[in-house]
């Protein structure tokens, strides 16, 4: 990358590209080759910066400036400002939204200071399409150090002392499920990257494979070698067409440089990889159903024992891994397991990557050491609640993890802390929530998901949920009892303790962490059939305040039902048993006379 | 059997299933795989379409219809000529796309999962695209929309009216 002068990397990420950010960059191509500067500046598509809600993001190299929300037709300032002139261009400059003040480059940015990028290291950095990039910020290395100076036994020891554990949401010692399956002698084994990301708000897989795509692929037959598997499987979702690309150049390029297929760098060691495509069910991330689907099946999950480790795709001993863990292994391999274990709390070694969503003002994809607490997450590097409304609560694990609240803020994160206040780390959502969403509401929308995902195979998940789904929409239509309340928790405990898999073992978390931490919040809705947050539908009420109304009729003609009465130019009242909270008499009025509480 | 199909599918698309199905050597454990390519080319995956990949690949029609009605990415529901897909992922959720799916429902006249008399839009809802940033998140085709408001909804849809 010496020979150019500038770089200028755009972020060709989902979001960006939703954007429109692959126009920029032909724009930025076309503007520097009008000024004939194609030899000196260099456009480069790159994988998420994760600093998504200011998207499009590009960034300028040597000097990181950071520009926001590019626009296509912002390419020739960039060029003829920047490049040429050497003037920032400030109009496009972040400016942080606390300070109020612009930031020149993205060092100083507090969503990029706390950070600490392993799993995502490449990402915004290389252009993923290219293994010469790739290769220049040490893809392959660690590959090459396995092959030539490790035995399998010193890789498994390796990653076993560094402490990882898998980032899929589990958090079991990866280098104990790769010893279990190095084990097991069979003729054929599999190593399988599970690239299945369903937990709904969690894009990090996604991110990783679409921006340093070698990373998985190098880490996969790094696992293949220590395990004796010569075929690996990426099982990735259909809905990820830009990652899939990217996968099937990266495929290409390797097997061109001899870096996967048949002896491997002269070494004699053979692995190649494979995709297989998902067709969207949530439950094919637990690793049994995983298999089942990749054998052509429905994604139904078996019994463990027997394991993958033992029996899994083709009947063969599996080992399946999530990306964020397998981009993981390569900096470990190079830097040792010293360096790796240093970093993290003492029980959970290491970075996690977190896809921070919601009510938030800096959403994006962050990756920070563990042990960070969810506060230094939420107000440093997020920015604080949008719009500067009151925090509520914050939603770790998806639909598996459960909804944690002021007092939890200061707890550090980590599989274990998680786990012990009711929520768990899950794949690394986090989906953060103001005083305008109601609990029981977020309670019953993760129980919708479950319901429509469960795979039907246990009566627990299959029953249990629907039913503890329809107390809920009970509850958030004012219908429910004390008694349902009591009913629903022990519901909860039936499901979590009998369920045969992962989801359904999790999936009352959500409830039962909102009752736990918003118990007022469901006895309102309860016994005054109220909803605090004012989103459930059926319990809103409309009314007329009098001192405003000035008796049009606008609100009464427009009623469906006839529930507005009143005389003209007198005040109207709007009989609460007649109306059907349609909202068609609050946009008819004129002068601001009906609220909604 | 295999009578009923050389009624309903014409010999083009039986030509065509029977070469998908070759492609991944009639392999009954490449069924996804082999419905993936046939509702690419079809749009959707119709009762009759299913009976010939199942005895192509040597398995029960069972077998085709749990797995086809098993994933949330199969239909057997043409799409329209414009496909809209609400994502429903928490980030959207929270930042309102319920009352976008509701405002959709309300201007076509259709409910999720269906499509327009004309044939010209669909309406579905999937979990998460990850452009949570942009949330909510409506795309129609390959087009992503994000940030989109209950407002916003006429005027995205009068793009393609």
């Amino acid at each position: 990358m010496a020979d150019y002068k500038f770089h200028l990397l755009v972020c060709g990420g989902t979001g960006c590209h939703a954007s429109n950010s692959d126009v920029l960059a032909e724009n930025l191509k076309a503007e520097l080759a009008e000024h004939k500067l194609s030899e000196e500046v260099q456009v480069v598509s790159t994988g998420c910066f994760g600093f998504c809600e200011k998207g499009p993001i590009v960034k300028v190299v040597p000097d990181n400036t950071f520009y926001t929300q590019v626009a296509p037709d912002d390419a020739r300032d960039i060029v003829e400002e920047h490049v040429i002139k050497g003037r920032k261009v400030e109009r496009l400059l972040y400016v942080d939204p606390n300070k109020k003040e612009q930031i020149g480059d993205s060092k100083h940015m507090d969503f990029y200071k706390k950070q600490l990028r392993i799993a995502l290291r490449n990402c915004g950095f290389i252009n993923p399409e290219n293994i010469d990039e790739a290769i220049a910020r040490d893809s392959y290395a660690a590959m090459a150090k396995v092959l030539s100076e490790m035995t399998p036994k010193d890789v498994i020891q390796v990653i076993k002392e560094s402490g990882l554990r898998g980032r899929g949401g589990g958090g079991f010692p990866t280098g104990l499920k790769w010893e279990i399956a190095a084990n097991n002698e069979a003729d054929q084994k599999y190593v399988v990257c599970n690239a299945d990301e369903g937990d709904p708000g969690a894009f990090m897989d996604r991110s990783i494979l679409e921006g340093d795509p070698h990373t998985v692929l190098e880490a996969m037959a790094i696992c293949g070698y220590s395990m004796g598997a010569d075929k690996g499987v990426i099982y990735i979702r259909a809905e990820y067409p830009l990652a899939i690309h990217r996968l099937k150049v990266a495929l290409k390029q390797a097997r061109e440089y001899g870096l996967l297929g048949t002896n491997i760098m002269d070494t004699g060691f053979n692995h190649d990889i494979e995709l297989r495509y998902g067709a969207g069910a949530f439950v094919c991330g637990e690793e049994t159903a995983l298999i089942r689907s990749m054998e052509g099946k429905r994604g139904e999950p078996t019994s463990k024992p027997p394991f993958p480790a033992q029996e899994g795709f083709n009947k063969k001993p599996t080992n399946v891994n999530n990306v964020e863990t397998f981009a993981n292994i390569p900096p470990i391999i190079l830097k040792g397991s010293d360096w790796f274990s240093s970093i993290g709390s003492e029980k959970s070694k290491g970075t996690k990557v977190f896809a921070l969503a919601g009510k938030i003002n800096n959403v994006g994809l962050i990756e920070v050491p563990m042990g960070t607490t969810l506060r230094e997450v939420i107000y440093e590097i997020g920015g604080g609640i949008k719009d500067g409304k009151k925090f509520k609560a914050v939603q770790t694990g998806g639909p598996s993890g459960g909804c944690l609240t002021e007092k939890h803020l200061d707890t550090p994160i980590d599989f274990d802390n998680l786990l012990a206040v009711g929520s768990m780390m899950g794949s690394g959502g986090m989906i953060v929530m103001d005083e305008d969403d109601c609990m029981v509401s977020v309670a019953k929308f993760f129980l919708e998901f479950t319901v429509e995902e469960s795979c039907g195979k246990c009566a627990p998940c299959r029953i249990g949920n629907k039913r503890l789904h329809e107390l809920l929409v009970k509850i958030t239509e004012g219908k429910a009892t004390k008694k349902d309340i009591r009913n629903m928790r022990n519901l909860c405990h039936v499901i979590k303790d009998t369920s045969l898999c992962g989801l359904g073992q999790t999936s009352p978390n959500p409830v039962l962490s909102t009752l736990e931490n918003f118990y007022d919040e469901y006895m309102e809705h309860v016994e005054n059939h109220n909803c605090p947050a004012g989103q459930c539908k059926a319990l809103m009420r409309y009314y007329v305040l009098p001192d405003k109304c000035i008796g049009c009729g606008a609100c009464a003609r427009a009623c469906p039902v006839g529930a507005i009465s009143g005389e003209r130019k007198k005040e109207h009242v709007i009989d609460q048993h007649l109306c059907i909270k349609c909202g068609a008499c609050l946009e008819k009025c004129k002068f601001d006379s009906i609220i909604v509480k | 059997m295999e009578g009923n199909i050389t009624i309903k599918l014409q010999q083009k698309s039986i030509d065509k299933i029977k070469e998908i199905c070759a492609a991944f050597d009639n392999d009954s454990g490449e069924l996804i795989n082999v419905l993936h390519k046939t509702q690419e080319h079809f749009g959707y995956l119709p009762a009759e379409v299913q009976e010939l990949v199942a005895s192509e690949l040597n398995c029960s029609v069972a077998k085709v219809y749990g797995v086809v009605t098993f994933y949330s990415f199969f239909t057997m529901i043409p799409k329209g000529e414009f496909p809209i897909s609400v994502c429903t992922g928490t980030a959207c959720y929270v930042r309102g796309a319920d009352k976008v799916v509701e405002e959709i429902v309300k201007e076509l006249g259709i409910k999720v999962g269906e499509t327009t008399a004309d044939g010209k839009f669909s309406l579905s809802c999937l979990r998460c695209v990850g452009a949570c940033g942009l949330a909510p998140v409506v795309m129609v085709g390959d087009r992503t929309y994000g940030r989109v408001a209950p407002e916003k909804v006429k005027e995205i849809l009068a793009e393609y009216k």
